[in-house]
């Protein structure tokens, strides 16, 4: 145990252009993130359409606690600790379904209403002239302190006090404005069935990773290889390659196109990366879906919502969103060493079908359990935390660009797209939260 | 030890032909067939084991796919996210990642075993000696390490072309597509 400190001190741990090893890696900063950080900020929890009906659920973990987000029949979604207050049975273990009328316990049959209140206790008279009182929310299934949502994307926080979710997202808002204002209809629709990967690596490791521009020429040169060259033998063959060849191709982007990028970081730790796919060819599918747009928003906001160019919006802590191909990963801490993430999809509402077809393929190559890409950040990540245990320095380099970005307001710009200017942003939120 | 597996298979086969008119038929359309496929299949795993990916890309048609569902209710791997949805491009861009010096996650490279097994013929084209066959696999993977099971059934569907049988279409369904993955599948199973 690198901080086992009556006094916990975490400024020993973060400078401006450093941070200690044991950010990383010590078991006590851990339980500190968990208590600090997961139980108090905004958690993504899920999407509402992902409870279309009255009585759905879908089950979200927030911190270390099991949570259940259900939408009533008065079409409220709730956010409930799925613990039943009897004997603390879960009171669904399915990840997702329907309660019907109330949830009911498997142990013993207690019921409850859609917002956690207690419905029912089987052969109540057991419980007269006892503390057992119906009305008490002890009784209850308890709710979120908190629950919330920004354009369908429902969040909750275990703490009663902090921002409110708008204030508490800030610039990093148009990850969603971004996604939702793509659809003609301006609204996302999950596509079920999320992808559930476990990294062997701390959760700050894959944050960081979405943010580092200097990093994919490097770890997916293979796979930008492999995809240019056969990109190159459909060109001989008379084919056009689908644009998710070039997806991967566009890894073998050089140094200095990366350098052209730009990131900001924002208050709470959130962060965006500048997109640099070009994802906007003038192909028949593309036109199609301009002229859906064109339809629903008028030429000028078109050009306006089309012309965001975002790679990764980081929702500090917990998701990482790319916005412009529709879906978002969400990251589970299990242990320091250990993070799940889960990954979604969304469609665009009132957009062509090749248009999703073309973020599919996106997905399926980046983010599906088969992945080209991930597969080397993944080992990356493994590397990095095994290597994070050595003693042979303690400290972790954010140098790059140290002292040089512009700051507007509570804005960090980068001077360039490969300044580590996020990885230091993410650890002055992260000191404040821990403190 | 080599006859009793041999037996055990062939009674399975008998059970199901006097409850499935559909095995019947694929008997009826040659007593060879079972044979043939299993030593197909048989000869696939062998392939996968050595990492021989030429001749993976010729065990398909031109048109053929590798398709591994991210859950059994799955009709078409069409326009919905898949574990694996790959046509011959596609598995021609890993192989060419495989085969690159830094394809960082393959050093070391990861090693497989394949057992496959419980071979059933679904039906039989008796004119193009086309055929549908369901079987089970394990694959036994190693990597940095750590030994990893995966369990579940093939569904291949095979062209009888001049050079013997090619995949049109193999559909993997893993035992747990739907649970979390401990890291991700560097290749087809």
């Amino acid at each position: 145990m690198l901080v086992r400190n009556e006094e916990f001190d975490v400024k020993g741990l973060v400078e401006p252009d450093r941070v200690h090893r044991a950010c990383y890696v010590d078991p006590d900063v851990f339980e500190r993130e968990i208590e600090r950080i997961f139980h108090r900020t905004w958690i993504y929890v899920g999407h509402e359409s992902q409870v279309k009906q009255p009585g759905d659920y879908y089950v979200a973990q927030i911190g270390r606690q099991p949570m259940v987000m259900v939408r009533g029949p008065d079409r409220r979604i709730h956010v409930l600790f799925n613990r039943c207050p009897h004997r603390g049975n879960m009171l669904v273990s399915a990840r997702g379904g329907n309660i019907g009328e109330a949830f009911t316990c498997s142990y013993h049959s207690w019921r409850f209403n859609h917002d956690g209140s207690l419905a029912s206790v089987p052969v109540g008279k057991g419980y007269d002239r006892t503390r057992f009182d119906k009305k008490n929310p002890e009784f209850s299934m308890k709710p979120a302190a908190r629950t919330a949502a920004y354009r369908g994307f429902v969040f909750a926080s275990l703490a009663e006090d902090g921002p409110d979710l708008v204030t508490f997202l800030g610039g990093a808002k148009q990850a969603f404005d971004d996604m939702c204002d793509r659809a003609p209809e301006g609204e996302v629709e999950i596509v079920p069935n999320c992808f559930r990967i476990i990294q062997k690596s701390n959760w700050k490791i894959f944050l960081e990773n979405q943010l580092d521009a200097v990093h994919p020429s490097v770890t997916h040169e293979s796979t930008g290889r492999a995809a240019a060259d056969v990109e190159n033998e459909m060109k001989s063959r008379g084919e056009a390659p689908p644009l998710s060849y070039h997806m991967l191709s566009a890894f073998l982007t050089p140094f200095e196109k990366w350098d052209a990028l730009q990131t900001l970081g924002y208050p709470y730790g959130h962060c965006v990366l500048q997109g640099y796919m070009g994802l906007r060819p003038q192909d028949p599918d593309t036109l199609e879906y301009e002229a859906a747009m064109h339809k629903h928003y008028g030429k000028a906001r078109t050009e306006e919502i089309l012309n965001v160019n975002i790679h990764h919006v980081l929702v500090y802590p917990c998701l990482s969103v790319q916005s412009p191909l529709q879906q978002l990963r969400a990251v589970r801490p299990l242990a320091p060493d250990r993070t799940l993430t889960e990954i979604w999809h969304f469609r665009l509402k009132g957009a062509p079908e090749p248009i999703y077809r073309r973020a599919l393929a996106y997905y399926y190559l980046v983010n599906s359990p088969s992945t080209m890409v991930n597969a080397d950040d993944l080992h990356n990540f493994w590397k990095c935390h095994e290597g994070l245990r050595a003693q042979a320095q303690d400290w972790v380099s954010f140098h790059r660009n140290a002292g040089q970005d512009p700051v507007e307001g509570v804005v960090v710009t980068s001077v360039t797209g490969m300044s580590e200017a996020p990885m230091r942003n993410m650890f002055r939120a992260w000191a404040e939260y821990l403190a | 030890m080599a006859k009793k597996p041999s037996r055990t298979r062939a009674a399975k086969s008998r059970t199901r032909a006097t409850k499935r008119p559909r095995a019947r038929r694929a008997r009826a359309a040659g007593g060879d067939s079972q044979r043939a496929v299993e030593q197909f299949l048989y000869r696939q795993a062998e392939i996968l084991d050595a990492r021989r990916w030429d001749e993976w890309l010729g065990l398909f048609t031109a048109d053929g796919r590798y398709w591994m569902p991210a859950s059994e209710e799955q009709t078409t791997g069409d326009g919905v996210p898949n574990i694996f949805f790959e046509d011959l491009d596609l598995m021609k861009v890993r192989v060419g990642r495989l085969g690159h010096p830094r394809a960082w996650s393959q050093q070391p490279p990861n090693r497989t075993s394949h057992i496959v097994s419980n071979v059933v013929i679904e039906r039989e084209d008796a004119k193009t000696g086309d055929i549908v066959v369901r079987s089970k696999f394990h694959v036994a993977e190693f990597r940095l390490d750590t030994l990893r099971h995966f369990l579940g059934r093939y569904r291949h569907h095979l062209k009888q072309t001049a050079s013997g049988y090619k995949i049109a279409l193999q559909r993997v369904d893993l035992v747990n597509a739907e649970g979390p993955f401990e890291y991700v599948l560097q290749y087809w199973l």
